[in-house]
């Protein structure tokens, strides 16, 4: 399998895509995020699975992002996601508010490769009420009255995460992270940053093998070490609590957020 | 008897209003809900009932799922998880909760996270406890600005689910679910019902005589500053931290 830098997997990424991107805890490709601001891409659409936090707040402060579509944006302890609330208040965005099942229902659909799945709940809610692709159907198998809201699939353009590893076949390993095996089924094309390569198969052994998504659905991978920092990966290292803070504070405002990415970009000629 | 910190109390409170649950789901930083459901299920097994599950979301030591974030939504949708907290930035005397923001949406001047799971854990999640320790009428409002999850649903509508006690750090609400309404059962220890009225922007149902809300027991207090903090520190240190501070604090102060 041919590795790639960060740069080509951004350069997958085209203007007004649809991006899907994981919720914190499964596993953000942090790393991407600033090759793709540094393309000056412009009018993605960004979904969140089913929760967004510091990526798609970048992408939003950079101007990235002309719809998003999300259960909720934050920055978990660290409080509001700022770039997102300015842009709400401005009117800068659209954004279609979701709840976190009916995220996980849509891509579900997809991964079935039907037209929409159905869920309960959400019947008389403002969520519902301000999502015109959202339907409510009669249950085709009741005699009685019974609404349930038909959910349609999502089918993203590129999904982009971040894992512990990837093996010489582009098979990467996921463990019981299964949204991230949803986004991948769903999508288009999957673009997968990695710690490491590792040299044996990830399929060698049915211990390792029950978490991994196959290269089937990866596109391309690219190898970053400490790829999901500051945010943190499960099993590997602590979120960064001190660096998100910074970050919640300074990009408070457009100034403080163009000299918070400069900041880093310094940061990152000095250590390179 | 030692004098009792008022955030022990809502733990404890939680844990007595969780009574009878197998299965009880936290969300993400609530260590007040977390702290309530490990002090029951620290009781169950002391007085030998059934085991009690927690499942803190986004924590690992208590964090059973392999199937990623849906499963907590699909264990609830089948009926496996009784009990859940929601909070929200605004409640109203109908029991709808917004998580989403003020003003006129969607161009809201003040923008909370979102609805996250709520609009569906709401309605399938047999007892929710309405969690907010801010108790001001900022929080407590007339009419939400915008429903993230209603308290109510009209018959026909499937809703297994819905609230079941509001829970401040002034008193405990229960709620009527035919008549859409909130009852004050009892104001905190060192709280008046004036206080309550003042600070909640919608009317509720009272006995003229409010009763307080109860002590734990010794014994029950010793559990929770014994093993339920050291548990709850694996997940949640500064918080446990803190409240030793303060235990130690109250200790002090009662010798002096």
């Amino acid at each position: 399998m041919q590795t790639h830098t960060l740069d080509d997997l951004a350069r997958m990424v085209p203007d007004g895509a649809k991006l899907a991107l994981p919720v914190d805890y499964a596993g953000v490709s942090m790393v991407m995020t600033r090759p793709l601001i540094a393309r000056g891409l412009t009018g993605l659409h960004v979904v969140c699975l089913p929760t967004g936090g510091m990526q798609p707040d970048m992408l939003i402060g950079a101007g990235c992002v002309a719809t998003i579509e999300t259960s909720a944006m934050t920055l978990g302890e660290a409080g509001g996601a700022p770039c997102f609330s300015r842009a709400v208040r401005e009117g800068s965005i659209r954004v279609m508010d979701a709840t976190c099942p009916a995220v996980h229902a849509g891509f579900l659909a997809a991964q079935k490769g039907v037209p929409f799945a159905t869920l309960r709940g959400m019947i008389g809610t403002d969520v519902l009420a301000n999502r015109p692709d959202w339907k409510v159907i009669q249950n085709p198998f009741s005699q009685d009255p019974d609404p349930i809201v038909a959910i349609p699939a999502i089918r993203p353009d590129v999904t982009i995460f971040h894992c512990p590893m990837a093996d010489r076949d582009g098979n990467v390993w996921i463990g019981r992270r299964r949204e991230l095996a949803s986004l991948a089924y769903a999508s288009e094309r999957t673009l997968v940053t990695v710690e490491r390569i590792v040299d044996t198969s990830l399929l060698a052994d049915e211990v390792m093998a029950a978490g991994v998504l196959p290269a089937l659905y990866v596109e391309a991978v690219a190898v970053a070490p400490r790829g999901a920092a500051p945010i943190g990966l499960w099993g590997e290292y602590p979120a960064d609590m001190a660096e998100i803070g910074r970050y919640a504070r300074e990009a408070r405002t457009p100034e403080g957020f163009r000299a918070w990415l400069d900041g880093a970009d310094r940061a990152l000629e000095a250590v390179s | 008897m030692s004098a009792v910190l008022p955030r022990e109390r809502l733990i404890v409170t939680i844990a007595r209003l969780l009574e009878g649950v197998r299965h009880v789901a936290v969300g993400a930083s609530s260590p007040i809900p977390a702290a309530g459901a490990m002090l029951l299920r620290a009781l169950a097994e002391r007085q030998g009932k059934p085991r009690v599950r927690i499942s803190i979301l986004g924590s690992r030591e208590h964090n059973f799922f392999t199937n990623g974030s849906a499963e907590l939504f699909d264990c609830a949708g089948q009926g496996r998880i009784d009990a859940f907290f929601l909070g929200g930035g605004q409640i109203d005397g109908e029991a709808n909760i917004n998580l989403v923001g003020t003003g006129d949406y969607p161009q809201t001047p003040v923008r909370w996270p979102g609805s996250f799971g709520s609009s569906y854990l709401y309605f399938v999640v047999p007892r929710v406890i309405l969690f907010r320790e801010e108790h001001t009428p900022r929080v407590f409002v007339e009419k939400v600005d915008f429903v993230s999850a209603p308290g109510t649903s009209p018959e026909g509508v499937y809703r297994p689910g819905g609230p079941h006690t509001l829970l401040t750090g002034l008193g405990v609400f229960s709620f009527d679910k035919a008549r859409k309404r909130f009852r004050l059962e009892s104001v905190h220890p060192c709280h008046t019902l004036a206080e309550i009225t003042a600070a909640t922007g919608f009317a509720f149902d009272h006995d003229a005589d409010v009763a307080q809300t109860a002590d734990p027991d010794a014994e029950t207090l010793a559990l929770l500053r014994g093993r339920v903090l050291t548990e709850l520190g694996e997940t949640y240190p500064e918080f446990a931290r803190q409240i030793n501070v303060d235990i130690a604090g109250l200790d002090l102060k009662w010798a002096g």
